[in-house]
């Protein structure tokens, strides 16, 4: 190895590897059998576990929200009473954040594709990623016990003193949730380290796909918010086993603490959910534009800018909570520069459609209608940002409204781009087009009719978390919940077009979106290990002004020494040679 | 554009609602602008650059520093317009004026109690002078709830452990609705009541009369109306439903069990102290939920609300 | 060393099939603990703003009910701790050093103490639930007149408790090393878990160091 001291680049032979176009062996048919699936370290097919277990939560949480959108045709009980449907928020909420949305994009999507765009073999701690999944089916286990037990009827945010002395079974979900936490925060150590330590030779850091940028980001808010969560709802545990009383008043305790310790965790979580979004409509928008990705630094950056300012905003939360003026006033302010890289970002993202060859495949399609979502989203979180306007606005259904912009608009419609663009990655396989495009149109339609009408609900006074309402919201309530019916049809039919897919789709060429990603330069469905070879990377991602040849190397000799991510040069010679 | 902002806000009717409507009014406008700006870049740049052939070239641009600084700096001037604005218009509404006239309110699950200055209580009823401050010092007696009046745009979280308050001013005689904004468990919905402002004059001839008013009623009629005022109807119904408590029909002298299997018949002295001292006995199979009403009924009114129960057989 | 290329080219059974070599598995095992451990501290971090915000509150407090606390033992529970911090790391260095037999009985001797340490706080706890100062809705000693003492020693019991139970997590991972010795898995090639858990136990240590000052010697 032939290593130049002046400019600590490394000297490496290389040659093209071009994918092959139909693999006899893959990772989906080399171990065979229930126990080999469910004893893997394979990350994709952990990945894949997940994606069936989200999934799966994602049709409960769902399912409970149909139900909620029917309770509410009428002012009055319609079919169920008031405890039920306050037992159905709180799950419609807490199984929604916590199992699908926090583990969503790193867990599922993250898991399959981080190791393939690094071009490592696997994930730093292979066995450690399967312990962090079989601890997420341990916690949805003890949440089900939860629901078997009584369920909870607290809201997703558990605040003291009600849930101390509710009679509903608040230790089972709480205990869950701190089981759940450590399999977010293993998820995020492992891919700190796999960033850091094993990318292939040549992936510096201003070459690392933007995806990775975001879980970076993502995994950095899931390793320093979680352990908080963690001892929050330890702690409310132990206050409902023990009494300790430091959330609970009844004990001397106060629960605007309790407030604060949960926020400093939950608001930087919906940037756990959101931020892997962003990751995943960069890839997606440079791709179908095939064109170099717009502001690749400003991007990165302001996904980590997000992370940081992220943990100091959580008092927006409480305007109206009793914190003091000074404070409301720090977290609004704080609030306010969270919307700036949020803003660069959507900038970046049209800028570089400017001028682009733009292919307007699925999840293309989806991506366009997260931009805008999101920016709706983003828009009426300045609204409640603002602070007069916040204390008339806050816990209404303009913050419903609002976050679900944020969350199924935005990081929704991220992950259903993700998932329809590395698809074919993990199954071999493509779906209709046409039936993706048509559902893609259904879920847009259905979302902004269960949605817009809860803004002006919202704005008009009506307060979440209601049972009953007044009249004068009847016409909004009916016309989002047959919003969400269609929101329901659209679902039904992405699952009977993906089982299509799966069982009699086309066979997926190796690169069928001609991208220049790492990801894409490996066979489909992926090799067991990947890469056979180990990959050489001199362009950026986005340099789709580079012939695809020189996004195919990898090192020419079998055996080679550690040099994860250092600079390395190729002699141009060799580079060609096939 | 104005017109979606008024459609979407209920009517103003307290004197800062002007500010938060202006800047709602304001966001609303500017986000439509941008947001419709975006709207037509996304399908313009769709259209105009789609995909013409498998070999299209893409020019190379990977930034430009005027354009980013500008995109940065543009909105970073508009939310330092919005911080600024919303932090006055927050600020008017902390600061109650010094001659505010004061009502202490209480929030037990589920309803609201007035103190006014001369001892009287109302349940579910604010009454309020108009044309004058009025700053309500607030706390509840269980679990956090929260005071909000969507048309004076006002609402503050009631804690237990603290005192809060909150301040408005209205200037039209009328009603409004009070909604309970932080949930606080079954009936978390049904936690509203009203806020009814009264001219200066009518307002000071209600409250001295107010606490009089139903002594001369005859007591089946006081009772029931009793029962309605003070919101025992959203936990007791009078027609055999199960609601949080126990129903009222056929209660009378009835044998009862409570949860320690003590049997006890329901005679004045058990309905006198299931009032005051609630959680005192618990009926089996219900849950020890009830506020206290010590201090907000008085002795003439239990009697009334029993001459009423009587009736319930 | 006298080990020729061929005896350390066998030694590579503990390789993971994805690193290239034993120098990245080393830094990544030793990275992914490091950032283990900064989610430790912010889980105690959580219970330190407890603290910080009680005692901001209510000084006097934590004034009144820290006389409570055996200042004597908690100040040999530090020593203990210290020592086990020492005999870690020179379990560790005879790892580097090959030499087995001192890497087992410098763990012994730290779960020795990690015992010693445990001990200890069980006699603690024991003369205090005597007293009635039990956590939470059970205390009932009436020896304090500070109306909120039960949520000091709240404060008190999930601190030393979530302390303990990582003390014990130590002693597990340490017997666990001990049994792996023996097999003679570890050589100066590889030790990354004698590492890796001598820096979780080290944690251990400088977590007692901050709780006892800020419990057991507030005036």
């Amino acid at each position: 190895m032939a290593t130049t001291d002046q400019n600590k680049t490394k000297k490496v032979q290389v040659r093209r590897f071009k994918p092959e176009e139909n693999p006899e062996k893959h990772y989906l048919n080399q171990e065979k059998g229930l126990w080999a699936w469910l004893t893997t370290v394979d990350h994709k097919k952990i990945g894949l576990m997940y994606l069936a277990s989200i999934a799966f939560f994602f049709f409960i949480g769902g399912v409970l929200a149909l139900l909620l959108r029917t309770e509410l045709l009428t002012p009055a009980q319609t079919f169920i009473d008031a405890d039920v449907y306050n037992q159905v928020f709180t799950l419609h909420g807490a199984i929604m954040i916590f199992f699908f949305l926090v583990p969503s994009v790193p867990a599922a999507l993250g898991n399959f594709i981080l190791p393939l765009q690094l071009g490592c073999k696997d994930v730093a701690f292979p066995r450690i990623n399967l312990a962090s999944f079989y601890i997420y089916v341990i916690g949805a286990i003890f949440t089900f016990i939860s629901i078997t037990t009584g369920a909870v009827d607290t809201g997703w945010t558990f605040y003291t003193p009600y849930s101390a002395t509710t009679g509903t079974s608040v230790l089972m979900m709480t205990l869950g949730i701190f089981i759940l936490g450590f399999s977010s925060i293993l998820t995020g150590v492992n891919f700190i380290t796999t960033i850091h330590k094993l990318r292939a030779p040549g992936l510096t850091w201003n070459k690392l796909p933007l995806n990775m940028w975001a879980l970076y980001a993502t995994s950095i808010i899931q390793v320093l918010a979680t352990p908080v969560l963690a001892i929050t709802v330890l702690l409310l545990a132990m206050e409902r086993l023990l009494g300790i009383g430091i959330f609970d008043p009844n004990l001397g305790g106060d629960p605007v603490l309790y407030q604060h310790f949960f926020w400093f965790y939950s608001h930087p979580a919906v940037y756990i959910m959101i931020v892997p979004g962003f990751g995943i409509i960069s890839e997606v928008i440079s791709t179908f534009s095939r064109k170099i990705i717009f502001g690749y630094w400003a991007i990165a950056l302001s996904s980590l800018a997000i992370a940081f300012i992220g943990f100091l905003v959580w008092g927006h939360h409480m305007f109206t909570a009793g914190q003091s003026s000074l404070a409301n006033m720090v977290f609004s302010f704080l609030t306010f520069l969270v919307g700036i890289p949020t803003g660069i970002k959507i900038f970046n993202w049209l800028a570089t459609m400017y001028k682009g060859s733009i292919d307007m495949k699925t999840p293309m399609l989806y991506a366009m209608i997260f931009l805008f979502l999101f920016t709706i989203g983003g828009f009426t979180g300045i609204m409640l940002g603002a602070l007069a306007v916040d204390i008339h606005l806050h816990d209404t259904y303009y913050v419903v409204a609002h976050f679900h912009y944020v969350m199924m608009g935005g990081m929704v419609m991220a992950f259903l781009a993700g998932l329809h663009y590395w698809w074919p990655k993990m199954f071999g396989k493509m779906y209709n087009e046409f039936w993706a495009k048509v559902t893609a149109v259904v879920l847009f339609i259905g979302f902004n009719m269960t949605f817009l009408p809860q803004f002006v609900m919202g704005s008009q006074g009506m307060p979440r978390r209601y049972f009953n309402y007044i009249d004068q919201f009847q016409g909004f309530h009916q016309f989002s919940t047959i919003g969400s019916y269609i929101i329901g049809v659209a679902f039904l039919m992405m699952f009977a077009y993906m089982m299509h897919s799966l069982f009699k789709g086309k066979k997926a060429p190796a690169n069928p979106w001609g991208s220049r990603a790492l990801e894409w330069q490996v066979s489909s469905p992926a090799p067991l290990h990947n890469f056979d070879h180990t990959p050489v990377i001199i362009h950026g991602p986005y340099d789709y002004h580079q012939p695809m040849s020189e996004f195919q190397l990898g090192i020419a000799t079998s055996h080679n020494g550690h040099h994860a991510g250092e600079p390395v040069t190729v002699e141009k010679s060799v580079t060609d040679k096939v | 554009m104005n017109r979606l902002s008024e459609y979407m806000l209920p009517p103003a009717k307290s004197v800062t609602a002007e500010t938060t409507d202006a800047l709602f009014t304001f966001i609303n406008n500017t986000s439509l602008i941008l947001l419709a700006g975006i709207t037509v870049a996304i399908i313009y740049f769709s259209w105009k650059y789609r995909r013409r052939s498998d070999d299209d070239v893409t020019p190379v641009i990977s930034h430009n520093n005027k354009l980013e600084i500008t995109w940065s700096v543009i909105p970073l001037i508009l939310v330092l317009i919005v911080f600024s604005w919303g932090f006055s218009g927050y600020m008017d509404l902390r600061t109650a004026p010094d001659d505010a006239y004061e009502v202490k309110v209480i929030a037990k699950s589920w309803l609201w109690e007035f103190h006014y200055e001369n001892g009287y209580v109302s349940v579910n009823e604010l009454h309020v002078p108009a044309e004058r401050p009025v700053k309500l010092v607030m706390r509840s007696d269980d679990v956090l709830h929260s005071f909000y009046v969507p048309d004076y745009r006002v609402k503050m979280d009631v804690l237990p452990n603290r005192y809060t308050s909150l301040w408005f001013q209205t200037n039209e005689p009328g009603e409004s609705i009070i909604h309970c904004t932080e949930y606080c468990g079954r009936n978390h919905s049904n936690m509203n009541a009203t806020v009814f402002a009264h001219s200066q004059e009518d307002f000071e001839t209600w409250l001295e009369t107010a606490a009089s008013a139903d002594d001369d009623m005859d007591p089946v009629e006081r009772g029931e109306m009793l029962i309605t005022r003070n919101a025992c109807d959203t936990c007791h119904s009078a027609d055999g439903t199960r609601l949080v408590g126990p129903t009222f029909e056929g209660l009378w002298m009835s044998e009862r069990e409570m949860e320690d299997g003590e049997i006890v018949t329901a005679d004045e002295n058990y309905i006198r102290e299931s009032i005051l001292d609630p959680n005192a006995r618990i009926t089996a199979g219900y849950d020890p939920v009830m506020p206290s009403y010590q201090g907000s009924l008085s002795d003439s009114q239990i009697d009334a609300i029993i001459e009423y129960l009587k009736t319930l057989q | 060393m006298a080990q020729t290329s061929a005896e350390l080219e066998e030694r590579l059974d503990h390789l993971q099939h994805h690193f290239v070599d034993s120098d990245q598995q080393f830094d990544s095992s030793k990275m992914g603990m490091w950032v283990f451990l900064v989610t430790e501290i912010l889980t105690f971090g959580g219970l330190f703003a407890a603290y910080i915000v009680y005692r901001s509150w209510y000084p006097e407090l934590y004034l009144e009910a820290s006389t409570e606390l055996n200042a004597f033992w908690g100040t040999v529970n530090t020593a203990v701790l210290i020592g086990s911090s020492l005999t870690v790391a020179m379990a560790i260095r005879s790892a580097q050093l090959n030499q087995i037999k001192g890497l087992i009985i410098n763990l012994w001797i730290t779960i020795g103490l990690a015992v010693t340490f445990m001990v200890i706080k069980y006699f603690e706890y024991a003369e205090k639930f005597e007293k009635g100062i039990l956590p939470g809705r059970y205390y009932s000693y009436d020896g304090l007149e500070h109306e909120k003492a039960n949520i000091f020693f709240s404060i008190y019991y999930m601190m030393t408790g979530l302390h303990g139970l990582h003390v014990i997590i130590g002693i597990g991972l340490m017997l666990w090393l001990v049994k792996k010795a023996k097999q003679k898995v570890f050589h100066s090639g590889y030790y990354t878990p004698v590492e890796i858990t001598g820096l979780f136990w080290h944690l251990v240590d400088v977590i007692w160091i901050f709780l006892f000052p800020l419990l057991y010697l507030i005036d």
